[in-house]
């Protein structure tokens, strides 16, 4: 029976969805999120993955059934002969126009947020990435960014006070890098040149990795650091300790964002 | 040379092509007819070796750093197979740039737009015939430059196939980026004047060359999609062209257009700079975003002709999907920064390119209802074109479908630059185009060689390059909602990315079955050249006009005078008897 070539085009929803459904048992699947704003970009994105899901699965099926049903040997009916419909048009055209639409203005608010609103707090560190590692300037005692009295570490480690808005300036030495938290859902391309800065807060203590995420040569892929969120005490602990630490590299020049020593 | 007329009778290629010998004949050949056959071949080939360097990727992201048997050597890694880390940065951009422009881009508008734009439209062959000559063999300098930067030291280029600067301008910022990049940039050039040529020529010739009665709305989808990426190219691809020797210009003569101040790379000397290495991506995806439909477009026309062939009934919503494809056209130029949400572009821009990438995907929409419109009620034969033709439709649904999670600006913050955008693209190119690329050869294959590809072959290559292909590609969606980057040659050393492993191993035991079972559309193809049976003229007994000539038609394309009396659709037309009604076929009164 050659209507049987259909059921292929059923395994497709069924597959679709069985993945979505299992992968968390696996363990996979979007990363533990500790952050004070990540949960608004998961439930947008599980907004999007039900929403489109939905239409995945009925319009798979609808694709299955009639492959099903119109197979030539079964459809004993003779050929509908229509050009088309004025009202079916109509009607798929202005739904997804419509759900088009609120997707993108329900999306504006989180955007502006994440992307267009830097809180009014002085930055509590510079990230400089360079092939192939991420280097961190940390103020002095006199606790301002960008003054004689900073220091640079280059292991690779960030440590960051928890439950607290930071402002983080960012910056590349050479090519272009891509700051990503992926458990603060946070991104951002570094173009070298250009004044940027990124902003979160963290909620949970602990450490997480920081990713390259954009291509930046041979070495990419290790380029990897690690950010660890301590409470207040234990921050202050740690910038004395890394300020005092045989490793550490002072800043010479002052007023300038560049952090070499 | 040759006249530019709507004359059909026009023989003023009468006499080249057949006066000469071989090579005449069969290389510097005028005939569109051969040109589609050598861009056919040409992408055929480089279709094989993209996909050995997608091998080298899939066998690094299951086995870091493990040697690679047989591959590993050819594919130019470190001593005793092993890939190297500059080596998998090569593969990655090349892979890509080998797909997108020695293949996809050539197989559609070159090989299938050449074969069948002067046969579907009653045109005896292209309105420049020597222009479209020359728009095959501009096609070799790139070959030849970007075969050979494998070759130069430093290797092939590296830095990625969007070519972002300053990675790609300065020398001493990648190997790739010692030689690899020039070669690579003049190659893509060559692509683009080839590109040029022809899409001038698809253009003159649609606009110019029609049969008496083939009026614009009575056109195949596949030429409407032809006509709109040629028209996509010509507009977009001055911008790459410039764009490009704006990058030479940077690598060789020192001027800074992508470059800030003072830039350098790995102890590089300072650039004087003065420019923006953001400049360079609003250019390339100026050209690259209308590229994206340029490399599906022709592919959703000749899925909608086999579609419609073989539900024996007409195209549902014709003249919707003409405007639909139109209109990709025009909102094609403005949806550019949706790569660029997280690229530090004013992000005020973001919400602008946000909304109006939203709105491109209403055109998608309406085109996968009329594809299901045109099913319903119809009397579907599964053949092997309609098999790969009906995948195409689900498999452009997902494609589809995974794109609005990018166009989410917040939400693509987290996801861009993951493997979801890796799934979100191959589920468009491969699982659709290449898959509706299949399904043309197997449908004009008659028209091409007069003789049948082998069905019950064709149906085992369809069902397993089917499933492998969903294997390889739909857990990649998981890859990327768990934030695994693409172009990242051991990701595992990450702890977030660690559990990934084996989901990578099953993809990539299932992408070397996928592509090694290709061998048997291989030996179809070239097997059945010499052993199918012959077709004759109409096998599929289709309405397109391509169809009423001879198996394979001749020079000129055309025994008789061809003159149109209706569109392309007209399957089951209560006017006639057979349940077809060839586009010249005159009217029952007229007879
Ligand atoms: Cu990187
Ligand atoms: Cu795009």
């Amino acid at each position: 029976m050659n209507r049987y070539w259909s059921v292929l085009f059923l395994l497709v929803p069924i597959g679709g969805v069985a993945t979505f459904i299992v992968a968390p048992y696996f363990n996979m699947g979007l990363p533990r999120d500790v952050s004070e704003h990540g949960h608004v970009i998961d439930s947008l994105f599980m907004f999007i993955l039900y929403l489109s899901g939905a239409v995945f699965v009925v319009t798979q099926l609808v694709l299955f059934y009639f492959s099903w049903k119109y197979e030539q040997g079964s459809n004993d009916q003779p050929v509908k002969y229509s050009h088309g419909s004025h009202v079916l048009e109509i009607v798929w055209t202005i739904i997804p126009a419509i759900t088009m639409l609120f997707i993108a203005i329900y999306q504006m608010e989180a955007w502006a947020t994440a992307k267009m609103q830097p809180p009014d707090i002085r930055p509590l560190v510079e990230v400089t990435g360079r092939q192939f590692n991420w280097d961190f300037r940390y103020p002095g005692p006199d606790g301002e960014l960008y003054t004689a009295d900073d220091f640079v570490r280059t292991d690779g480690k960030l440590y960051l006070p928890v439950d607290e808005e930071v402002l983080l300036k960012i910056t590349s030495a050479d090519v272009l890098h891509s700051f990503f938290l992926p458990n603060l859902r946070l991104k951002q391309d570094i173009v070298p040149g250009m004044d940027q800065s990124i902003w979160f807060k963290a909620t949970e203590k602990g450490g997480y990795d920081i990713v390259c995420a954009e291509l930046c040569g041979w070495g990419h892929y290790k380029m990897k650091g690690r950010v660890f969120f301590l409470s207040a005490d234990e921050y202050e602990a740690k910038l004395e300790e890394m300020r005092l630490d045989e490793n550490t590299m002072r800043v010479v020049q002052d007023d300038t964002l560049d952090t070499d020593e | 040379m040759s006249t530019v007329t709507a004359d059909p009778h026009s023989d003023a290629h009468a006499d080249h092509g057949h006066s000469g010998g071989f090579l005449s004949t069969y290389v510097f050949s005028l005939d569109h007819k051969v040109i589609g056959l050598q861009f056919l071949f040409s992408t055929l080939i480089w279709f094989f070796v993209g996909g050995m360097l997608a091998l080298g990727i899939r066998w690094q992201l299951a086995f870091p750093w493990r040697p690679m048997p047989i591959l590993g050597d050819l594919l130019g890694a470190a001593e005793g197979g092993q890939i190297a880390p500059e080596n998998y940065t090569m593969l990655v951009t090349m892979h890509a740039t080998v797909m997108i422009f020695f293949v996809i881009i050539p197989v559609l508008a070159g090989a299938f737009g050449n074969f069948l734009i002067p046969l579907m439209i009653g045109a005896d062959d292209m309105a420049v015939p020597v222009l479209n000559m020359l728009s095959y063999w501009f096609m070799w300098p790139a070959f030849a430059l970007i075969g050979a930067s494998f070759f130069v030291e430093g290797g092939a280029a590296q830095g990625g196939w969007t070519s972002y600067p300053p990675l790609s301008v300065i020398a001493e910022a990648a190997p790739g980026s010692l030689n690899g990049q020039n070669l690579w940039l003049l190659g893509v050039t060559f692509v683009g004047i080839a590109s040029m040529m022809g899409s001038i020529n698809y253009m003159t010739t649609i606009i110019q060359m029609r049969a008496p009665g083939m009026t614009m709305f009575r056109l195949p989808m596949t030429i409407w999609a032809m006509f709109i990426t040629a028209i996509l190219q010509a507009f977009a691809l001055p911008v790459l062209t410039a764009a490009g020797f704006m990058q030479v210009s940077d690598r060789l003569l020192g001027t800074g257009f992508f470059l800030a101040e003072g830039a350098m790379a790995n102890n590089s000397a300072m650039a004087s700079g003065g420019g923006q290495p953001l400049l360079w991506q609003h250019l390339f995806w100026f050209y690259s975003h209308p590229a994206v439909y340029i490399m599906i477009l022709p592919a959703m026309g000749m899925v909608s002709d086999i579609l419609s062939c073989f539900s024996r009934k007409p195209l549902f919503g014709y003249k919707p999907m003409v405007y639909s494809i139109s209109g990709i056209a025009g909102l094609g130029f403005i949806v550019w920064g949706h790569h660029m949400f997280v690229s530090g572009m004013n992000p005020m821009l973001g919400m602008t390119f946000m909304v109006s990438t939203m709105m491109i995907a209403l055109p998608s929409a309406i085109k996968t209802f009329n594809w299901l419109g045109t099913l319903w009620g119809g009397h579907i034969q599964y053949t092997t074109p309609m098999l790969f033709a009906i995948s195409f439709i689900s498999m452009f649904i997902i494609g589809g479908l995974s794109g609005i999670f990018m166009a989410a600006t917040p939400v693509d913050i987290f996801i861009h630059d993951t493997y979801f955008i890796v799934a979100h693209f191959h589920y468009v190119l491969f699982a659709g185009t290449a898959m509706a690329v299949f399904g043309a050869i197997y449908f004009w294959y008659p028209k091409m060689f007069g003789r049948m590809m082998n069905d019950s072959w064709g149906k085992v290559h369809f069902v397993l390059t089917f499933l492998l292909m969903n294997l390889v590609f739909y857990p990649m969606h998981i890859l990327g909602m768990q934030g695994f980057p693409r172009r990242l040659a051991d990701p595992y050393h990450y702890e977030t990315f660690r559990n990934l492993l084996p989901m990578n191993q099953f993809i990539s035991y299932a992408a070397f079955i996928l592509v090694g079972l290709q061998i048997i559309f291989v030996i179809n193809f070239f097997g059945s050249m010499f052993f199918g049976p012959r077709s004759g003229r109409n096998p599929w007994r289709s309405n397109g006009l391509e169809w009423q000539a001879p198996s394979p038609p001749g020079h000129g394309n055309f025994d008789f005078q061809p003159i149109i009396y209706r569109g392309p659709y007209e399957y089951g037309s209560p006017e006639v008897e057979e349940d077809f009604y060839p586009q010249n076929q005159p009217p029952p009164e007229a007879k």
